[in-house]
C-alpha cells in the first residue's frame, strides 16, 4: 500500500517535472540539405560537420560573434621564439563525462589529428613536436616559423584521452576505408552542447551543457538537427513551422521565404569558392576513354575546359544571381587576396575547340565527373550545366552526382578524374588554400585536398615561405606570385563564390559566420 | 477472278471485326479512347527522335540561357519550347517524350521478364505439385510479404553497389531486373491456380496416357489455356511497372539525371514547385498519369471482355 502511494506520487512528480521542463525548454530545430556525416571532429574536414561539432567540441582558439579570434580552451598564448609557441590552458574545464581537461588531452588530440586516417592533418602539419610543460601549459615546436598558428588551431578540436581510450576511438573514423568507431556515434567534448541522440541521416539531438565553463549567451536548451535533402520539402518544412532554421534556402525560393510574414532570410557572402579539379598526376586517367595518356596533363585541354564553361550562364540561370564568378580560388575577404588576378579567361567555345584540336583531341573524349548533390548550393545542377557546356567542345561527361556520404570518401581517396569541390579557408588566410589545395601532396597534410595532384615546384617553395614570412608586404607578394602561377597553369578551374542563404523564423536571432558556421550558443529564440 | 483471292480475306476481316472481343471493344468508348491515347503515347515514344522537336539527351544542344522558360502561351514563353524548359534549358516537351520512351521500355521489358519468370514457375509448380509446388509457393509468400517498392529498392541498391562504375545500359538493366523480380509472383500464383484446374482435365490426361513428355504438355496443352488471365494481369502490370520505375527514379535510384525518365523529371521539377515554375514537374506528371490511366483502362476492359460471366 505504502509502496503504491509512493509510486503514484513519483509518477505525479515526474509528470509535473516534464510539464515544467516542457514549458520552459527552448528547442531549436535546424535543418540542412545534408547530414553531418559523423560525430568525430578529426574524420572529415568539411564545413558542415565542423560547424555542427563546433558546438560539442572546442578548439584551443575559436572565433567570437564577430568572427574574430578569441580564446577558447587556451586562455593565452605567447611565442618564446619564432618556432616555439606556449599555450596556457583554461583551468576548471571538464568534458561532458566529467573528466577534467588537461595538457594530456591536447597532446593526445595532436597525435590523433596528425595520425593515420585523420582528415585534419593540414591543421597540425606545422607542428614538429608538442610538449607538456605542466598540466595546464603546452608548448608547440614548429618546423619553421608560422605566424598565424592560432588561426590554424580554430578547426582543431580537443578530445578526451581517457574517453577515446576507454571507447577504443584513439584513431579517427576513416570513411575512405570504411572504418567507424565509437566516435562516429557518440561524442564527449567540452563545448556548450552535448550530444544526446544520434540517428545518422535522420536526426541528431543535442542538449545544453549545464556545466559549461563559459557563458552561453543564447537561450536554447535543445537542438534538433535534421537533414532534409529535397529542396522543396525543406522549404515546406520551414514555411509550415516544422523547423526553425534551415540552410541553404534554395536560390529559387529565396523570394518566397523573404515574403513570408513569419520568416526571414539571412544572407551574406560565403568565404567558399567552388572549383573543378582534374587529375594531373596519373599517366592514364582512371575514368576516361583516352588510353595511354592523360589529357589533363596538357594545359591546352585544361584551358579548353575552362573557356568552354559559361560562367555567366551558371550565375544567372543556375544560381539566379546568388554567386560571384571568381578567377582564383580566393574570395576577396581572405588575407592575401589579389584583386588584379580577378580576371577570368573569356568564355569562348571557338577558342576552346581550337585548343582541343591543337592538343590532339579535335573529336573530344569521354571522362567521368564526380559531383556531390547535397553539399554545395545547386551543386549537381552546376555539374549538369558544365557537362552541357563541355558537350559543345565534344567532351562527353559521364556525370556521377551522388550524396556526399559516398562522394567524399571517393574523391578524398583520389578515386576520380574530374571533380567538383568547394573550399573555405578556415584561417581566413591564403595559406590555407596554397597549402592544402595547390601544393604537391606530401607529408603533414600538405596537398591533402589537392585531389588532382596539381604540382609546381615554385608554388611549393613559395607556400613554404609564405608560412613563415612575417612581413605583410613580402608575404602578399609571394602569395600573389603563387596564385599567378597556379592561375596561368590552370591548376584548377575556379567557378564562383557562393552566397550564404539561411532561412529562419523572424523571432530567432542568429550569428552567421562567413564560413557558414552556426554557433548555437549565440542563438536567442524570443518568446 | 480477283474476287476469289480477296473474298476469303474480306471474310476473315469481317469475322475478326464481328468477333466478341472486337465487338466489345468497338462498342466501348472508354476502351477506344484509352487505346487511342496509349497508341499516341506509344507512337511518340517509339519515334521520339523524329517526333520530338529537340533531343534533350544531346547535351551539346542545350542552351543554358534558355533555362526555366515558361510554356509558349505564357508571357516570356518561346515558340521554340512549346511546354517551356527546365533548369538546364531542356525542352520539356522533348524531355517528356524521351522520358516516356524510357518509362515505357522499362515498363514493358520488366513486365515481359516477370511474365516469363512467373508463368514458367507457376506452370511447373502447378503441374508438378508436391515439394516443388510447396517450395515455390512459400517463396511467393515471402516475396508478397514485402512491399514491392521496398524489394525493388533493395535490388536496385545492391545492383548499384555491385557495379559502382555501371554504364547507363547496365543501370537500366538493373532497374528492369529489380522491377521484374518483384512482379513475377502474381503471375506465378495465377498460373499455378489455373494449372491445378487444367491438369486434371481429360485432354491433359489423354496427352499423358499417350506418353507426351511433361514439358511438352505444359507448353503445348496447358499454357494456351491459362494465358487469358495472364494477359489481363500483364496489361494492368505495365502501368504498375511504369509507376514503380517512376517511383524509383523519383527516389533517385532509377534513371540518371542526364537521361531522365518521367520519374526523374518529376523529381527535378519538384524542387521548383514553390518558386512558381510548375511546368517542369506538371507536364511529366500529366504524361505519367495519362499513360498509366490509359493502360489501366485497357486492362480493365480486357478483363471484362474475357470474363465469360460478365458477357
Amino acid at each position: 500500500m505504502k509502496f503504491k502511494r509512493h509510486l503514484v506520487s513519483a509518477a505525479l512528480v515526474a509528470g509535473f517535472g516534464c510539464f515544467a521542463l516542457g514549458a520552459q525548454a527552448v528547442t531549436l530545430r535546424v535543418a540542412n540539405q545534408g547530414d553531418a556525416l559523423g560525430m568525430d571532429p578529426h574524420s572529415l574536414n568539411e564545413s558542415l560537420q565542423l560547424s555542427v561539432l563546433g558546438n560539442v567540441y572546442e578548439p584551443l582558439v575559436t572565433r567570437g560573434r564577430d568572427y574574430k579570434l578569441t580564446p577558447a580552451l587556451a586562455t593565452e598564448w605567447t611565442q618564446t621564439s619564432p618556432t616555439t609557441w606556449r599555450f596556457k590552458l583554461r583551468k576548471g574545464v571538464t568534458f561532458h563525462d566529467g573528466t577534467p581537461f588537461t595538457a594530456d588531452d591536447v597532446l593526445f588530440s595532436y597525435e590523433r589529428a596528425k595520425g593515420e586516417g585523420s582528415d585534419m592533418k593540414s591543421y597540425v602539419g606545422q607542428i614538429k613536436e608538442a610538449k607538456k610543460i605542466d598540466d595546464h601549459t603546452v608548448e608547440f615546436i614548429l618546423n619553421q616559423p608560422f605566424p598565424i598558428l592560432p588561426e590554424l588551431f580554430t578547426q582543431w578540436h580537443m578530445m578526451s584521452k581517457k574517453w577515446c581510450e576507454t571507447n577504443q576511438a584513439t584513431r579517427p573514423v576513416d570513411r575512405r576505408k570504411g572504418i567507424e568507431n565509437a566516435a562516429s556515434f557518440r561524442a564527449n567534448g567540452t563545448g556548450p552542447y552535448r550530444l544526446r541522440e544520434r540517428q545518422p541521416g535522420v536526426r541528431t539531438t543535442f542538449v545544453r551543457n549545464g556545466n559549461y565553463w563559459g557563458k552561453i549567451d543564447g537561450n536554447v536548451d535543445e537542438v534538433i538537427f535534421t537533414p532534409i535533402g529535397n529542396d522543396a520539402t525543406r522549404v515546406a518544412a520551414l514555411l509550415s513551422g516544422e523547423i526553425d532554421v534551415m540552410e541553404p534556402v534554395p536560390v529559387q525560393d529565396v523570394e518566397r521565404v523573404k515574403n513570408s510574414p513569419k520568416l526571414k532570410v539571412l544572407q551574406g557572402p560565403e568565404l567558399r569558392v567552388i572549383f573543378l579539379g582534374m587529375d594531373q598526376k596519373r599517366d592514364e586517367l582512371l575514368y576516361s576513354n583516352v588510353k595511354g595518356k592523360n589529357p589533363f596533363k596538357d594545359k591546352r585541354v585544361r584551358q579548353a575546359f575552362y573557356q568552354a564553361i559559361d560562367i555567366e550562364g551558371i550565375k544567372t540561370r543556375v544560381m539566379r544571381g546568388a554567386a560571384t564568378p571568381r578567377a582564383t580560388l580566393l574570395a576577396p575577404q581572405i588575407r592575401g587576396y589579389a584583386a588584379d588576378l580577378e580576371k577570368r579567361l573569356p568564355f569562348d567555345v571557338e577558342a576552346a575547340k581550337k585548343l582541343m584540336a591543337e592538343a590532339g583531341y579535335p573529336n573530344g573524349f569521354e571522362v567521368k565527373m564526380n559531383c556531390p548533390n547535397d553539399r554545395y548550393v545547386n551543386d549537381s545542377a552546376i555539374c549538369q550545366a558544365v557537362a552541357a557546356n563541355l558537350a559543345k567542345i565534344n567532351v562527353k561527361i559521364n556525370l556521377e552526382a551522388e550524396t556526399k556520404a559516398t562522394y567524399f570518401p571517393k574523391i578524398l581517396s583520389r578515386n576520380t578524374s574530374f571533380y567538383m569541390l568547394g573550399w573555405t579557408p578556415s584561417t581566413v588566410d591564403a595559406h590555407n588554400v596554397l597549402y592544402p589545395i595547390m601544393s604537391t601532396p606530401g607529408e603533414g597534410g600538405r596537398g591533402q585536398f589537392n585531389l588532382g595532384s596539381y604540382s609546381n615546384a615554385r608554388v611549393d617553395e613559395l607556400t613554404a615561405k609564405v608560412a613563415s614570412e612575417t612581413d605583410d608586404k613580402k608575404r602578399n607578394e609571394m602569395i600573389h606570385e603563387a596564385l599567378k602561377i597556379h592561375q596561368d597553369e590552370i591548376g584548377h578551374i575556379p567557378l564562383h563564390q557562393q552566397a550564404l542563404n539561411w532561412g529562419a523564423k523572424k523571432d530567432i536571432e542568429l550569428v552567421q559566420w562567413p564560413d557558414n558556421g552556426m554557433p548555437w550558443k549565440y542563438v536567442v529564440v524570443k518568446p | 477472278m480477283s474476287d476469289t483471292s480477296t473474298a476469303p480475306a474480306t471474310a476473315a476481316v469481317a469475322r475478326w471485326w464481328n468477333s466478341d472481343l472486337v465487338h466489345s471493344f468497338r462498342t466501348s468508348p472508354v476502351a477506344v479512347g484509352a487505346a487511342l491515347i496509349a497508341f499516341v503515347c506509344l507512337f511518340c515514344a517509339a519515334f521520339a527522335p523524329w517526333v520530338a522537336p529537340h533531343n534533350p539527351f544531346d547535351l551539346s544542344t542545350l542552351e543554358l540561357s534558355d533555362a526555366r522558360l515558361p510554356p509558349a502561351w505564357m508571357e516570356l514563353g518561346s515558340a521554340k519550347y512549346p511546354l517551356g524548359t527546365d533548369d538546364q534549358g531542356r525542352d520539356i516537351l522533348s524531355a517528356v517524350i524521351f522520358g516516356a520512351r524510357i518509362s515505357l521500355v522499362v515498363g514493358l521489358a520488366s513486365v515481359l521478364l516477370s511474365v516469363l519468370v512467373g508463368v514458367s514457375l507457376g506452370l511447373v509448380a502447378g503441374f508438378r505439385g508436391g515439394w516443388v509446388d510447396a517450395a515455390l509457393m512459400r517463396l511467393c509468400d515471402v516475396m508478397l510479404s514485402f512491399p514491392a517498392i521496398l524489394v525493388a529498392l533493395l535490388i536496385a541498391g545492391v545492383g548499384r553497389a555491385l557495379f559502382p562504375n555501371a554504364t547507363e545500359g547496365l543501370a537500366f538493366g538493373v532497374l528492369i531486373l529489380s522491377i521484374s523480380l518483384t512482379g513475377w509472383v502474381q503471375y506465378a500464383r495465377t498460373v499455378r491456380g489455373s494449372t491445378l484446374v487444367e491438369r486434371n482435365k481429360e485432354y491433359v490426361q489423354a496427352a499423358r496416357v499417350t506418353g507426351v513428355a511433361p514439358l511438352r504438355i505444359m507448353r503445348r496443352h496447358v499454357l494456351p489455356n491459362v494465358m487469358g488471365p495472364v494477359l489481363v494481369l500483364a496489361t494492368i502490370q505495365v502501368a504498375t511497372a511504369i509507376i514503380t520505375e517512376a517511383t524509383l527514379s523519383f527516389l533517385g535510384v532509377g534513371s540518371p539525371p542526364t537521361a531522365p525518365s518521367l520519374g526523374t523529371l518529376i523529381r527535378i521539377g519538384n524542387n521548383y514547385l514553390f518558386s512558381g515554375e510548375w511546368w517542369i514537374t506538371v507536364f511529366p506528371g500529366a504524361m505519367l498519369v495519362l499513360i498509366a490511366l490509359s493502360v489501366n483502362l485497357l486492362g480493365d476492359w480486357l478483363r471484362d471482355a474475357l470474363n465469360p460471366r460478365l458477357r
